[in-house]
């Protein structure tokens, strides 16, 4: 395979990750070519923990080809590396042996999952792969400078290994994977990136026949869109779903998210440890308290110490915002 | 040295180094940024999320611990997006702290306190929800609730860096406790670093508050109080006066206020301590006995070695620390010489440390079926009850100490700072070796804060390799490379804490690196302006050695001690409300 000059050709694409944080891709390998370390670290993120977000599991189902074309590019641009495949425990299970017989001589390792949610935040990853506290790492430094047992590391969602692997055969339409739910064709599609949430919706033949409203990339983490805002991309993860507003509530919603982030927390800082804690016994106080759910969504937006912790509040603070109007 | 950059803060220019972070630069230019979990003894967590500012082209709020100014930076330290933001956080943090305040090892001086005072917070916004955390008692030394716990992980980290990991981090989000460690190969050696670490308070002694005054009760009793070298420098910062100041005889004064009528200074029995640690090593450089030889008056350290490593043992001097020597000499030629019925006396040392709670529980230091020291009290607890009394040290009138036991060397008193024991212990093994005393007797190669100071030493016509170590997890390294070679040192002083006793688990708090050298500063300002700077010129040592301590079996019984490996101690769940 000749590869050229694979990182400008990414930079060229415009790939910008896939896990939701949309970092580009072709500087995040170009940073960790570049940094100094005899040892070099490759992780494809398999952890896929975001609610309502499923694509990489379809990856893996039926591409997986790709995927690890796309980690063998990363090994061989990037020099004295070696790879692991982070895999959520039942991707773990089920893709592991598929993807074993596609490795072959590749040095390429799996590790499964030892947390949840918060495994998908790069620096958490690493730590749990060092078999150390489920928690995110202070940056700088930052994984391109000193991620897995202090080496350069480069971290990919599984999406966009495989988007590596069809730019490098100058295949890349730009697409991306979307992950539908609560909707009458709910699934992966493969469609452009540049489409709308409607046109999404549209497209796959999904535009819902009653009143609704969207929570758009992702099912915990993502903002919720009115019917007429979904003139926008869908951003984050790539997911959608649809709610129809007579049979989910606000208050249910709000306390289906709380609830979620309450499980996965981490426990390292106060605003997420706290913060979210108290936002769940808000909820759950007849009338809720909006100053003091304000001030929390302020304190968590504002103040945590990881990303994943200061989108938190996302979700909370569109859905509050609309209420009136769902 | 880095080169000093531009930056601003708060709109101000100022000069600061690159790499320093935003607080100490602050710091530097007296602006305070609040901070919690932050610790210049310990590494950046930023966890409790309090020292947020602005940095210019920042989106978010940056925590100043862990943000290193760059050339340019503009910092602010004060807004209202600020002051909310830390204000909302406080509150949190209080969500999980059980208020006791009155019953608090930091004396009301705790930083919890006053940031709810500045930013008007209140306390009680959020439902406390820890109320039924458990309280933990560890040996006889000190006690943790874990209500009071805002999951800040200073004892974890502090723990860590003395080499020992007892304190570890379970479950995870609220869910998340700090609890001792069960591993049976780990155990607490009662160093206390914990204590002095916490920002809020979740550590003190058993009884730190409650039962402070027993031992002065019982009026049929003869009540003596011994205080230690490191006492002198450090207690006064409960009475707002500056870390190292030496105030002995302010001290003096305010104990005899409580009532007390003999007042001993336990630098005195370190004189004894001194004269016989520089005997066993001579005899052990003759090849009586292993090299290298350490010091033992640290209770933790001993621990350490009689748990973790106790194919050291034989390495300990057999001599026994200073205020167990002296509490044996009250109770033996004191009480004779006063013609006082030894079971009647009641020694009670303060000192400022933890581990001695656990020394003096120790059978084999009995002397006649006594125990040399009755009850151990820390600064902070003789603080206490000073404040208690309505003794203020700020304005006491002095008074000289009793000079029954008379009076202590300068080598005595500097025991309290890290070499201080080694420093003295020369002097006196210089004059054995050699037959004369130094000129200068000033040994400065072990004085200072660094972990591991490590030197050579000529007495005569031998030269000597010491090495003075502080903080255990310096320790375990070295006594690593004596694994390895045994020969690296004929002489270790090692003292568990940081700085030696100055920084001790017993000591006032808030600590860190710049009180610890002041009050060791203090320390050998003493020693310098004493007129007897040598253990063996002490007169008070000279007369014992001459009238009591003049045979084997007296010296034996009074001035050592055995050592042997140590099983895992106690660790008890304290029912809730009666710690």
């Amino acid at each position: 395979m000749n590869l050229g000059n694979i990182i400008e050709k990414i930079k060229d694409s415009g790939l910008l990750g896939r896990s939701g944080s949309g970092f580009p891709t072709g500087l995040k390998w170009e940073m960790v070519k570049k940094a100094p370390g005899k040892k070099k670290y490759i992780i494809c993120n398999a952890s896929e923990g975001e609610p309502g977000t499923f694509k990489d599991g379809f990856i893996l189902e039926n591409y997986p080809q790709e995927v690890i074309k796309g980690i063998e590019i990363a090994l061989k641009t990037i020099n004295n590396s070696m790879a692991y495949i982070y895999l959520r425990k039942d991707y773990y299970r089920k893709f592991k042996k598929k993807l074993e017989k596609l490795i072959g001589n590749l040095p390429i390792k799996f590790f499964k999952k030892t947390g949840g949610y918060l495994c998908g935040e790069e620096t958490t990853l690493i730590e749990s792969i060092e078999g150390k506290r489920i928690e995110p790492r202070s940056k700088p430094p930052y994984p391109s400078q000193k991620g897995l047992w202090g080496c350069p590391t480069l971290v990919n969602n599984v999406e966009t290994f495989y988007c590596v692997a069809q730019i490098a055969r100058d295949e890349y339409k730009g697409n991306r994977f979307y992950s539908l739910s609560g909707v009458k064709n709910p699934g992966v599609y493969e469609l452009s990136e540049k489409l709308s949430v409607k046109q999404v919706l549209k497209i796959t033949n999904n535009w819902p026949r009653f009143k609704f409203f969207v929570q758009a990339g992702g099912g915990a983490s993502g903002r919720i869109l009115l019917e007429k805002e979904l003139n926008q991309k869908v951003g984050g993860t790539g997911s959608v779903i649809v709610y129809n507003p007579n049979k989910t509530k606000p208050i249910y919603l709000m306390k289906k998210w709380a609830d979620f982030f309450f499980k996965q927390n981490c426990g390292k800082c106060v605003p997420c440890r706290e913060g979210v804690y108290h936002l769940n016994q808000t909820l759950r106080k007849k009338p809720i308290d909006q100053k003091t759910l304000n001030d929390l969504l302020f304190a968590l937006e504002e103040t945590c110490f990881c990303s994943i912790g200061r989108c938190v509040a996302t979700p909370f603070r569109s859905l509050i915002k609309k209420m009136n109007k769902l | 040295m880095k080169e000093k950059i531009q930056i601003s803060i708060n709109g101000k220019k100022i000069k600061a180094f690159e790499g320093q972070t935003a607080l100490e630069a602050a710091k530097e230019q007296g602006i305070d940024i609040p901070a919690l979990c932050y610790h210049p003894d310990l590494g950046i967590k930023e966890n409790c999320r309090i020292c947020l500012v602005e940095i210019k082209g920042k989106k978010d709020l940056q925590t100043a611990c862990s943000t290193r100014v760059k050339p340019g930076m503009e910092i602010i330290t004060e807004s209202s997006r600020i002051r909310k933001a830390r204000k909302i956080n406080l509150e949190l943090i209080f969500s999980q702290h059980f208020e006791e305040c009155n019953d608090c090892v930091w004396n009301y001086r705790c930083q919890l306190l006053e940031l709810a005072k500045k930013y008007g917070i209140k306390i009680n916004r959020f439902l406390d929800r820890k109320t039924d955390y458990p309280v933990y008692q560890i040996g006889p030394a000190f006690i943790f609730d874990s209500s009071k716990c805002i999951d800040c992980r200073n004892c974890v980290d502090v723990c860590e860096k003395q080499g020992i990991g007892f304190w570890e981090i379970k479950d995870r989000g609220a869910q998340i406790k700090i609890i001792p460690s069960r591993d049976k190969n780990k155990d607490c050696v009662y160093c206390g670093q914990c204590i002095v670490h916490c920002p809020g308070g979740s550590f003190e002694s058993p009884e730190e508050f409650e039962k402070i005054e027993k031992p002065f009760a019982d009026k049929n009793k003869i009540i003596v109080v011994q205080f230690a070298p490191s006492i002198r420098t450090s207690i006064g910062e409960e009475f707002s006066l500056l870390p190292g100041m030496p105030i002995t005889d302010k001290l003096v004064a305010g104990i005899k206020k409580l009532g007390v009528k003999n007042v001993f200074d336990v630098s005195v029995g370190a004189d004894f301590t001194t004269v016989e640690e520089a005997d066993e090593l001579i005899k052990r450089l003759n090849g009586k006995g292993k090299l290298p030889m350490f010091t033992s008056c640290c209770p933790a350290w001993v621990k350490f070695v009689e748990f973790y490593f106790p194919e050291f043992i034989s390495n300990l001097t057999t001599v026994r620390s200073p205020h167990i020597i002296l509490g044996g000499l009250i109770k033996t030629f004191w009480a004779k010489k006063q013609n006082i019925d030894p079971g009647k006396i009641v020694v009670v040392s303060v000192m400022p440390c933890v581990a001695k709670k656990y020394e003096i529980t120790q059978k084999k230091l009995e002397i006649n079926g006594l125990k040399p020291v009755d009850y151990v009290l820390t600064t902070r607890e003789l603080a206490r009850l000073f404040k208690r009394k309505k003794i203020d040290l700020k304005k006491i009138k002095p008074t000289k100490l009793d000079s029954s036991f008379g009076f202590p060397s300068g080598a005595g008193v500097i025991y309290g700072a890290t070499g201080g024991v080694m420093e003295s212990a020369l002097r006196t093994a210089v004059k054995k070796i050699t037959g004369k005393n130094l000129k200068n007797i000033e040994f400065k190669q072990v004085r200072g804060m660094e972990g591991i100071k490590k030197t050579e030493v000529r007495i005569g016509s031998q030269t000597l390799k010491i090495a003075v170590i502080n903080g255990l997890g310096q320790a375990k390294k070295v006594l690593g490379e004596l694994k390895r070679n045994p020969n690296l040192y004929d002489y270790v002083e090692i003292m568990a804490c940081f700085g030696g006793c100055v920084g001790g688990g017993g000591q006032p708090i808030p600590v860190d690196a710049e009180i610890r050298k002041n009050r060791a500063k203090g320390l050998y300002q003493v020693d310098k302006t004493n007129s007897v700077r040598l253990a063996h010129q002490n007169p008070i040592v000279k007369e014992i050695y001459k009238k009591f301590l003049n045979e084997r079996k007296n010296i034996h019984l009074l001035c050592h001690t055995h050592y042997f490996q140590k099983k895992r101690g106690l660790v008890k769940i304290l029912p809730r409300g009666r710690h």
